[in-house]
């Protein structure tokens, strides 16, 4: 294992963001600030509390969610694919780096920067509403293994893309989508069927719904199913990156 | 026969490659069984037109390219299977102007010698950045640099883990005369260090300007493989255009086992040997033999083949198979 490569990687990619730290960090706070002020206190203010927890609160984990999901798969798909644009990937696979240096390097740079914004966002939300973590260490699990799976999600993305717009296809069109239709501002019992019945075919559903029982215990799923899902989910994603540096496919020709 | 120099008597190849072919998912084949050693400390040019493989035989030791067939050793290395070790040994400046645009020059320096496994060594980098000029500019961005100095910081980045070997591929491509020159005298500095240096090129004038051995690939295969003086001698050609006072009828029979030709208006003598023939019976023999056999001249004009010539001939499949 090549450490130090993995350490220079690492390091190269959160100088990056310390780089464009007002497109990486303030962008999505604000964001996130602007969903508290108008569903948290504007809007919550007139709802009921949803499983006894005050609407303001609820909509943390999902906002938080919201929010590690796009920019994990932005940051890893955007790390990977712009050395791959500029042509300076020919230096990572002329080096003694392989899937393990590589994928740690990348993936956890996207991870830290994710986590890092989770926790500003939590912060953030106590300006505008008390709360209170039941289930810390599941809190922490469920964090990092939804961010690991997402930033890996994203550099496969950043593998396949041939184009910015390929970048911004799935975040945009596939994950915020489902993020927003997963029970981040409502839980899905609200729903009238059919559509929660289809709102379970949902993947994102469990995530949101694992995190917010780590949060105030309260589920509209089995949370057994949510963290199992989860673990499935990154086998997959560990699958397919072994799968692309094992063939080479965008990398190597 | 040239005198041997000195690194033959070490006698140890750093770079073995045998057998490799790579053919693309499309069937075009890109290199055809080639083999070819590289000797310890030298300038080795490869030669080749374009899409003859050259890029593809760099990006296959440095493992860019997944070769079909196979092996290669790096100073004892099997660069497959113990690729680790073997790519830490090797150093690699791409044909592309591919720079990390928004970096400084010494992070990105620093971030390849990390890359490469190497502990992080600041006066290490300085001493690279030193070397290729580039000190001055160490907290520029590189997208305000020029393209010779973007070069430059390639070079530096391939430096960074003090390799071995160091692959230029096409250095001098975009590059004006003067840094050219530059890079010529930087790239001796860094043979006289002990780095082993590959370069491919399309330039003639920059292997034989520095080249100690050269290889000429073409359509995926070495056709030659020659230490540079000796092709000049065996392979180059020299040449006298002898323009006569009075037209010739024929070539007197004195002159019969001469290798002349007389042109068709019967004005000129064209006098061809190989560079190797010219020592014994060079260009005065020829006169003092045409005063001898009474024949006047006005002119004289005399040429020596350049790699060049020698480079077309091959390339042209009049010399093709000879083999690595």
């Amino acid at each position: 294992m090549n450490l130090t490569a993995i350490r220079a990687i690492y390091l190269f990619e959160l100088a990056r963001t310390w780089r464009t730290l007002f497109q990486s960090i303030f962008t999505p706070v604000l964001t996130t600030s602007l969903y508290f002020v108008v569903f948290g206190s504007a809007i919550g203010g007139r709802m009921h509390e949803v499983g006894g927890v005050p609407y303001g609160a609820f909509i943390i984990p999902g906002l938080m969610l919201l929010t590690i999901l796009s920019e994990s798969i932005a940051n890893a798909s955007f790390g990977i694919y712009l050395p791959r644009f500029t042509g300076t990937i020919y230096e990572l696979l002329s080096a003694p780096v392989g899937v393990a240096e590589t994928l740690i390097g990348y993936v956890g740079a996207a991870a830290t920067k994710s986590i890092i914004l989770a926790l500003i966002i939590l912060a953030t939300a106590r300006c505008f509403v008390p709360y209170h973590i039941v289930h810390p260490f599941w809190a922490v699990g469920f964090l990092l293994l939804i961010t690991v799976s997402f930033c890996l999600l994203g550099f496969i993305l950043g593998c396949w893309a041939d184009g910015f717009e390929k970048l911004q296809v799935v975040p945009l069109m596939v994950v915020t989508p489902l993020t927003f239709l997963g029970g981040t501002f409502y839980s899905i019992d609200m729903l009238p069927e059919p559509w929660r019945t289809i709102t379970l075919f949902n993947p994102i559903v469990y995530l949101v719904n694992g995190f917010r029982w780590a949060f105030y215990d309260i589920a509209d799923v089995d949370i057994r199913i949510s963290a199992g899902l989860i673990v499935a989910f990154l086998a997959v994603l560990i699958g397919v990156i072994s799968w692309i540096f094992r063939t080479g496919w965008r990398l190597r020709s | 026969m040239s005198a041997a120099p000195p690194y033959v008597a070490r006698v140890t190849n750093i770079l073995s490659i045998s057998g490799l072919s790579k053919t693309y998912e499309g069937g075009h084949q890109a290199l055809k069984s080639v083999d070819l050693d590289i000797r310890r400390g030298e300038i080795f040019a490869l030669l080749g037109p374009n899409g003859a493989g050259k890029t593809t035989l760099i990006g296959a030791v440095c493992g860019l390219v997944r070769p079909t067939a196979g092996t290669i050793m790096v100073d004892g290395e099997d660069a497959r299977r113990n690729w680790r070790k073997a790519r830490a040994r090797i150093g690699l400046v791409p044909q592309e102007l591919s720079t990390d645009m928004f970096e400084h020059v010494a992070h990105t320096v620093a971030f390849s010698r990390g890359l490469f496994g190497k502990r992080r060594d600041p006066a290490i980098v300085e001493r690279v950045l030193r070397s290729l000029s580039l000190w001055d500019k160490r907290d520029a961005k590189i997208m305000q640099l020029s393209g010779g100095m973007k070069r430059r910081v390639l070079i530096a980045k391939a430096l960074a883990h003090e390799p071995d070997i160091l692959f230029l591929d096409e250095p001098s491509a975009g590059v004006d005369v003067e840094l050219r020159r530059e890079m010529w005298a930087m790239i001796g500095k860094l043979r006289d260090d002990g780095v082993t240096i590959i370069l491919t090129t399309h330039y003639i004038e920059e292997a034989e300007e520095m080249a100690d051995r050269i290889g000429v690939i073409n359509k995926g295969e070495i056709i030659l493989v020659e230490e540079k003086k000796a092709l000049l001698a065996t392979l180059g050609k020299a040449e006298a255009v002898v323009g006569l006072t009075e037209p010739l009828a024929e070539i007197p029979p004195g002159l019969a086992d001469w290798p002349l030709a007389l042109s068709d208006d019967r004005q000129t003598l064209t006098y061809t040997i190989t560079a190797e023939e010219a020592e014994a019976r060079g260009l005065a023999q020829l006169v003092k033999r045409l005063e001898a056999e009474g024949i006047d001249f006005r002119t004289l004009d005399t040429r020596r083949s350049s790699l060049e010539d020698i480079f077309v001939d091959l390339v042209e499949g009049s010399r093709g198979g000879s083999g690595a």
